[in-house]
């Protein structure tokens, strides 16, 4: 395999871990940004997407299931985040360590609750053929370049979930009045935006896309009830680096995060790669406290 | 004369510290009224109170014959009530028109409305706001944002506009300019104005009614027609 095929392999790949970043941390962001709450149950609603996807696979097998199970993981996790913002999270609004601690309990709930309804070994989501396959590069400058379809498919879905929340935030009404409240939520009140409708709403389109990259993650690996750990750590790396609440710091972000992982593999083990990973996270939070993009007008610093 | 707006008995703290008591206040529809005070007294937080964004500890605040006290704040806008904060409160990475376009969420709900975009007028009374439509709102001058602000209260076609300081930061030549626009938003719309100014001059030149605050107390009122500014300074000046 030539050098420059297997650099170019590991860029792909960089791409690919930084879909599932963006996918797992968009949810997140949108929500920290809004109203200030960390949800410690983010992860459980990845799980849930992907559960939610193996028991579409089985009333939808065949070819287009994984297509059917996207808009039900959407709808269920989404639905799930509603409650959970009505029943809990707006409740405690004011005490945001409570919150904290809340939603954290409600995390291990749901983790139980898959434990007792599917097992504590994972289910498996059987990728449908047509993702099987790989694109090869078999002669020129990139000759032995391999990229899988699955691969492919992550960074599709990704980009259109960044389009779509970024169409409805800066071409909608409802993006308008998200804006408005992020920016100034009392003044945004008193304008006649029913911010607690907004908060709502924001906060299940944040679950409903972590939903999607739970669909996501059952195609790369078996769904257990604790699935969503594993991402929940790097999803708040990328929030907290991205400048808390906005889109294009995440994805930037994610995207420095996915090519470092990826890059930095080439020369060190994958345990090295992420004590690397966390020793650049420091670094840069020690330079740039504010994240990559930051709120800064006159209005403000006036 | 009708009543637009009338305040009853209220009350508001801050935690454990009283900052309002029972304050009493009537303002007629198509009126102008001016609440003057020393800094501190908490003629904002009464204004805070009227629009919803500070919580009543007790009182009732009657609005168009309807006791608004219930409603939240963006309830209160829905309802009629129209503000321009301290500060102006401009939204500052939104775009001018965005800015002015959150104003016609008091719109929502409404069955008096007769137009739903951006009425003209915001623009006729503030022909600046056409031409800067696409900047940035956190980049304009103070002046700017507070024709801004005026305009984005307007958008919502209130019936009552409640205005915090616009003359303060602001330099001499726009101060003019707001005034007039004052002025045109009272006659031409026939919205009601309530104006804290601490600015006596401002105030005077177009209110018929004035309120002075002491210490979270309405301790003095009158017709500014049969009382002139200098009289009442010294219940204002420190």
């Amino acid at each position: 395999m030539q050098e420059s095929a297997y650099l170019l392999g590991q860029v792909f790949n960089g791409f690919s871990v930084a879909s599932l970043f963006i996918l797992a941390a968009l949810g997140l962001a949108l929500s920290f940004g809004l109203m200030r709450v960390i949800n410690m149950a983010h992860g459980e609603m990845l799980m849930l997407g992907g559960y939610l996807a193996y028991m579409t696979l089985q009333v939808v097998p065949g070819p287009l299931g994984i297509l059917a199970a996207m808009p039900v993981a959407f709808l269920g996790a989404a639905i799930l985040g509603g409650i959970l913002e009505w029943s809990v999270i707006h409740r405690l609004s004011a005490r945001p360590l409570d919150t904290l601690l809340a939603t954290w309990g409600v995390s291990l709930v749901l983790q139980q609750a898959a434990r007792n309804m599917f097992g504590a070994i994972g289910v498996e989501v059987v990728a449908p053929t047509w993702l099987n396959h790989t694109v090869s590069v078999d002669s020129g400058f990139f000759k032995g370049l391999d990229l899988p379809f699955t691969r492919i498919f992550i960074l599709i879905v990704a980009a259109l979930v960044l389009g779509g929340i970024a169409l409805v935030l800066n071409k909608t009404r409802l993006g308008l009045y998200v804006r408005a409240v992020n920016q100034d939520r009392p003044t945004a009140a008193a304008m006649g935006v029913n911010a607690r409708r907004i908060d709502l709403l924001v906060f299940a389109l944040g679950t409903g896309v972590a939903g999607l990259a739970g669909v996501i993650l059952a195609l790369l690996g078996p769904v257990t009830p604790t699935v969503g750990q594993s991402y929940i750590v790097p999803a708040f790396l990328v929030v907290i680096l991205g400048g808390l609440g906005s889109l294009v710091g995440t994805t930037i972000v994610s995207i420095i995060i996915g090519l470092f992982t990826a890059l930095i593999e080439i020369f060190v083990d994958v345990s090295v790669a992420q004590v690397l990973l966390l020793v650049f996270v420091i670094l840069f939070i020690q330079i740039r406290p504010q994240g990559v993009i930051s709120i800064r007008t006159r209005a403000l610093e006036g | 004369m009708t009543t637009l707006l009338k305040l009853e008995k209220i009350c508001t703290a801050y935690g454990q510290s009283k900052v309002l008591w029972d304050i009493d206040m009537t303002v007629e529809h198509g009126s102008s009224v001016a609440l003057i005070g020393r800094n501190g007294v908490g003629k904002s937080t009464l204004l805070n109170s009227i629009v919803g964004v500070q919580k009543l500890t007790s009182g009732r605040i009657v609005f168009r014959d309807q006791d608004v006290s219930v409603l939240p704040a963006y309830g209160r806008a829905r309802a009629g009530i129209g503000y321009v904060p301290q500060g102006r409160h401009v939204f500052p990475q939104l775009s001018v028109i965005e800015n002015l376009t959150v104003g016609l969420a008091a719109l929502s709900g409404r069955t008096d409305v007769t137009q739903y975009g951006i009425a003209d007028h915001i623009f006729d009374l503030f022909p600046k706001l056409k031409q800067i439509g696409h900047r940035k709102a956190g980049l304009l001058s103070g002046g700017e944002q507070q024709q801004l602000a005026i305009g984005r209260a307007l958008a919502g076609q209130p019936k009552l506009l409640l205005l915090d300081e616009p003359t303060e930061g602001i330099q001499p030549s726009v101060v003019k300019q707001i005034e007039q626009a004052l002025r045109r938003i009272r006659v031409e719309l026939g919205v009601t104005i309530v104006i804290v100014e601490q600015y006596l001059d401002f105030a005077w030149s177009f209110s018929e009614q004035y309120y002075v605050m002491q210490r979270g107390q309405i301790v003095r009122q009158g017709s500014t027609h049969n009382e002139t500014a200098a009289e009442i300074a010294h219940l204002v000046n420190i």
